[in-house]
C-alpha cells in the first residue's frame, strides 16, 4: 500500500517537474553540451563535411593573434567598468537615500541609462565621440581643447566603450544598493549617533559591511556583464580600429556569423564559460567568509 | 471555458486547413523571397510595390518579399533557412557572397536555367562591371540588382571659399593633395574643415578596393582563390591613404567612421568625402550648400569597386518554381523598372537599356550627378569577394586601420594580411 502511494507521490513530482525541466534541458543543457561537442569538430560545408579533429580548434585558437588581444581587451573592459560602476552605484544610492527635495526625480534620472536599449543608446553616443561635430568634441572646443578622433585612435577606444558601460550599468546597480539600504534598520543610525561616531565610520563600519550581500550579488553580475554587454560594438566600432575595441564575445559572434566557422565559435564559447564560471566560483568561495548575513 | 477554447483551435485548424487547401489548389508556384536593405529610407515600401506589380500580371505566381535586415543578415536567414530545411527559392543578397553560396552548395548558375536564344541574350543585357561579381568559372550565378559605386561628394562653397573652380573637381592624386591644402581650415591648432575624409570603418576594404584599382592594381583573383594585398602598387594605395593624413595634413588622422561622415559632410566639416551613390538622395534633401558629384580621382587610372546585392536562385528548387523565379527576376531587371529603381534609391540602374528610358533619362538631365555613377561604371572593379570571404576581409581591414592609426606600416600589415589571406585560401587552389 504505502510503496504504491509512494510511487504514485514520486510520479506526481516528476510530472510537476517536467515543464521547467524540459524548457532547462533544450535552452541551457543540451546547447551547453552540444557546444562543448562541436568545439572537437571542423567546421563542414556541403564539399567538406564536418569531421572530429580533437582538440585541433582549441591548437589554432592559442595561435590566434586576435584571440589573445581580445582576451586582454576583455580583461582592460572588466578592470575598467567593475569597481567605478559599483563605487557610483554605491555613491548614488547612499546619495538618493537622504531625505532632498526632489528625490523621485533624481533617482529616476539615474535609473533612466538601465531602461534605454543600448543600440539605441550606442546611436547617440556614436555622435557624443564623433570628432568635430560630437558633444564632446564641442564642449572640449569651449576650453580650447583640440579636437580629437576618440574612437578612430587604438588608445582612447576601449575607453570610451568603458565609459559607456559605466554610465548605461551604474543606475541598475543603484537599485539593488537602495533596496538593500532601506531595509537597515534605522536604530543603528541613531545608536551611532549616540556614541559619536562620524558619518564616515558609520559608513565604512555598519553600513557597508550590512551591505556585503548584496555587494557579492552586484560584483558577479558585474563581472558576468563585462563578458556579455557587447552591443554597442555593433553600433560604434564593429570591434575596430584593428581590434583594438573587440571583446570575446563580439569576436565569437564574427565567428559564428560573419565568418560562418560555428565550430570555432563553439570552441571560444567554451574558454568563455569556463573562464565566467571559475571566476563565479572563485568570488563565492573567497568573497562569502567575508560576509556578513543577518 | 474549456468549451469555449476547444471550439476556438476547432475553428483554427479549420481555417488553417481551408487556406493551405487554397493555396495548394489555386496557386501553381509560390516562391520566397529574403531582400536586405542596406540603407535607410522607405525601400522596403518600393519593394513591395514592385512585387506587388508582378503578382498582378502573373496571377498564377505568389510571392512572398521578406525584408531580412541587411546584407550580413539576409545571408545569415537564408544559409539558416537552407540548413532547416525550409529554403527561399531566390533572395537578394550581398553580390560579395557568391563564394561561400558556392562552397555550401547553396545556389544554381543561371546558366542552368535559361533555356531560349533570348535568355541567353538578356544574361548579357547588363552592364559588364556589374556582372563581375556575379560570374566566376565561366557561369553566371547572381543577377545585378542594388547595385552601387563609390563616387566623390564635394563642397562646392568650400571650393569657391578656398579660391578654387567649383566646377573642377579634383581629377588626380595630385590635385587631390594640392587643392586639399588649400580647402583645410586652420583657426589656430583647431582644424574647422578637413579637405577631405574616407570613411576607414564598416567597409575599409570597400574604399581600398578604389584605391588600390586607381593605382591599377585588382585586390584578388576572378577565381576568388588569391589575394594581391602585398603588390607594390596596393602597398603604395595604403601609403597614400594614410600620407593624406598624416603627411599631408588634409585628412583627419585615425580611423575615420563610415555612420557619421555624412553628417561631417553635411555640416560642412569636411569639403569632400568618399561614399556610397546610395547616399546621393539623402544628401540632395539635407544640404544646405551647393554640392557637386565627381568621379573618383585617378592616379594610373580611373577607379571604383561595385557595390550592392545581385539576385540568386537557389538549388534546391523544382524546375517549376525556377522558371517562376526567373520570370520575377527578368521582371525586377527590367530596363523601365530598373529606371523607376534607380531614380527612387539612387542606385544604378543596371542596364545601358535603363538609362535609354524616357524616364531615367528626364532624370538624368534635370540632376547630372545621377549619371556619375554610370560614367564611373567604365573603370570600376568587381568588390572584393573571395572564398572565406569573411576572414580574408578581416584581415585586410585590420591591415588598413592598423596602418591608418599608426600602429604598423603599410608594407607590414599589408604582408601579414597577404600571409593570412595565402593561408585561408591554399585549399581552394
Amino acid at each position: 500500500m504505502t510503496s504504491a502511494r509512494n510511487i504514485k507521490n514520486q510520479v506526481y513530482g516528476w510530472l510537476l517537474l517536467t515543464p521547467a525541466a524540459i524548457l532547462l534541458v533544450t535552452f541551457t543543457h543540451y546547447p551547453a553540451i552540444a557546444t562543448l561537442a562541436q568545439s572537437f569538430f571542423s567546421t563542414g560545408t556541403v564539399t567538406r563535411p564536418s569531421k572530429f579533429i580533437g582538440l585541433d580548434n582549441y591548437r589554432s585558437m592559442l595561435e590566434d593573434e586576435v584571440f589573445w588581444q581580445v582576451l586582454e581587451n576583455n580583461i582592460w573592459y572588466a578592470v575598467g567598468t567593475i569597481p567605478i560602476s559599483i563605487a557610483i552605484a554605491l555613491l548614488m544610492a547612499v546619495w538618493v537615500n537622504e531625505k532632498l527635495p526632489l528625490r523621485g526625480l533624481v533617482r529616476m534620472s539615474y535609473f533612466t541609462p538601465t531602461i534605454l536599449p543600448m543600440i539605441a543608446v550606442a546611436n547617440i553616443w556614436l555622435f557624443f565621440y564623433t570628432p568635430e561635430i560630437g558633444l564632446l568634441d564641442q564642449v572640449g572646443a569651449l576650453f580650447g581643447a583640440p579636437s580629437h578622433n576618440w574612437l578612430g585612435d587604438t588608445d582612447t577606444v576601449l575607453g570610451c566603450i568603458i565609459a559607456i558601460t559605466i554610465w548605461k550599468e551604474a543606475g541598475f546597480f543603484m537599485i539593488f544598493y537602495l533596496a538593500a539600504l532601506q531595509t537597515l534598520p534605522p536604530e543603528l543610525e541613531e545608536a551611532a549617533k549616540l556614541e559619536g561616531a562620524s558619518r564616515w565610520t558609520f559608513f565604512r563600519r555598519v553600513t557597508f559591511p550590512l551591505l556585503m550581500p548584496t555587494t557579492l550579488f552586484v560584483l558577479i553580475n558585474a563581472v558576468i556583464n563585462s563578458f556579455k554587454l557587447v552591443d554597442q560594438l555593433f553600433i560604434l566600432t564593429k570591434g575596430g580600429p584593428d581590434n583594438a575595441s573587440s571583446l570575446l564575445l563580439y569576436y565569437i559572434y564574427e565567428n559564428a556569423f560573419s565568418f560562418f566557422d560555428q565550430n570555432y565559435a563553439s570552441t571560444l564559447t567554451v574558454v568563455l564559460l569556463l573562464a565566467l564560471a571559475v571566476i563565479a566560483i572563485g568570488q563565492f568561495v573567497i568573497l562569502d567568509k567575508r560576509i556578513h548575513y543577518r | 471555458m474549456i468549451r469555449g477554447i476547444k471550439r476556438a483551435i476547432r475553428g483554427l485548424a479549420i481555417g488553417l486547413f481551408a487556406t493551405f487547401a487554397y493555396a495548394q489548389s489555386a496557386l501553381a508556384v509560390e516562391l520566397t523571397m529574403y531582400y536586405p536593405v542596406a540603407v535607410g529610407g522607405p525601400l522596403t515600401k518600393i519593394v513591395d510595390g514592385l512585387v506587388a506589380d508582378f503578382t498582378k500580371a502573373n496571377p498564377d505566381i505568389k510571392v512572398n518579399a521578406i525584408y531580412a535586415g541587411n546584407y550580413n543578415d539576409a545571408r545569415i536567414k537564408a544559409l539558416a533557412a537552407l540548413k532547416a530545411g525550409k529554403p527561399a527559392q531566390l533572395s537578394v543578397m550581398f553580390a560579395i557572397d557568391i563564394y561561400e553560396l558556392i562552397e555550401q552548395d547553396a545556389i544554381v548558375p543561371f546558366d542552368d536555367i535559361v533555356e531560349t536564344a533570348e535568355e541567353k541574350a538578356w544574361l548579357n543585357s547588363f552592364y559588364p562591371a556589374l556582372m563581375g561579381n556575379g560570374r566566376t568559372g565561366g557561369k553566371t550565378w547572381g543577377i545585378p540588382f542594388q547595385r552601387s559605386t563609390i563616387v566623390m561628394y564635394y563642397n562646392k562653397d568650400a571650393f569657391r571659399d578656398a579660391g578654387l573652380d567649383p566646377e573642377k573637381p579634383p581629377a588626380t592624386w595630385d590635385e587631390l593633395v594640392s587643392m586639399g591644402k588649400k580647402l583645410v581650415k586652420k583657426s589656430g591648432d583647431k582644424t574647422d574643415r578637413w579637405a577631405i575624409m574616407i570613411p576607414s570603418t564598416g567597409y575599409p576594404y570597400w574604399m581600398f578596393g578604389a584605391l588600390t584599382m586607381e593605382n591599377d592594381q585588382v585586390l584578388m583573383n576572378s577565381d576568388g582563390n588569391k589575394t594581391y594585398f602585398s603588390a607594390a602598387p596596393t602597398v603604395q594605395a595604403l601609403e597614400f591613404w594614410q600620407e593624406l593624413g598624416d603627411k599631408h595634413g588634409i585628412m583627419p588622422k585615425g580611423t575615420i567612421e563610415w555612420g557619421t561622415l555624412r553628417k561631417n559632410f553635411l555640416e560642412g566639416k569636411a569639403a569632400i568625402m568618399w561614399h556610397s551613390t546610395g547616399n546621393l538622395t539623402t544628401v540632395k534633401k539635407n544640404a544646405k550648400f551647393d554640392f557637386g558629384v565627381a568621379m573618383l580621382p585617378a592616379n594610373k587610372r580611373r577607379g571604383t569597386p561595385t557595390g550592392g546585392g545581385n539576385f540568386y536562385i537557389f538549388k534546391k528548387t523544382t524546375p517549376e518554381e525556377r522558371k517562376a523565379a526567373m520570370k520575377l527576376i527578368r521582371f525586377l531587371t527590367e530596363p523601365s523598372r530598373a529606371a523607376e529603381w534607380s531614380i527612387k534609391t539612387g542606385y544604378i540602374g543596371t542596364s545601358p537599356a535603363a538609362y535609354d528610358t524616357p524616364a531615367l533619362k528626364k532624370y538624368v538631365e534635370e540632376f547630372p550627378p545621377a549619371a556619375v555613377a554610370r560614367d564611373q561604371l567604365k573603370y570600376a572593379t568587381p568588390e572584393l569577394s573571395t572564398y572565406q570571404a569573411g576572414r580574408v576581409r578581416k584581415s585586410l581591414d585590420d591591415a588598413i586601420q592598423a596602418t591608418l592609426t599608426g600602429k604598423k606600416s603599410a608594407k607590414d600589415s599589408l604582408g601579414s594580411a597577404q600571409s593570412q589571406s595565402e593561408r585561408l585560401l591554399k585549399r581552394y587552389q
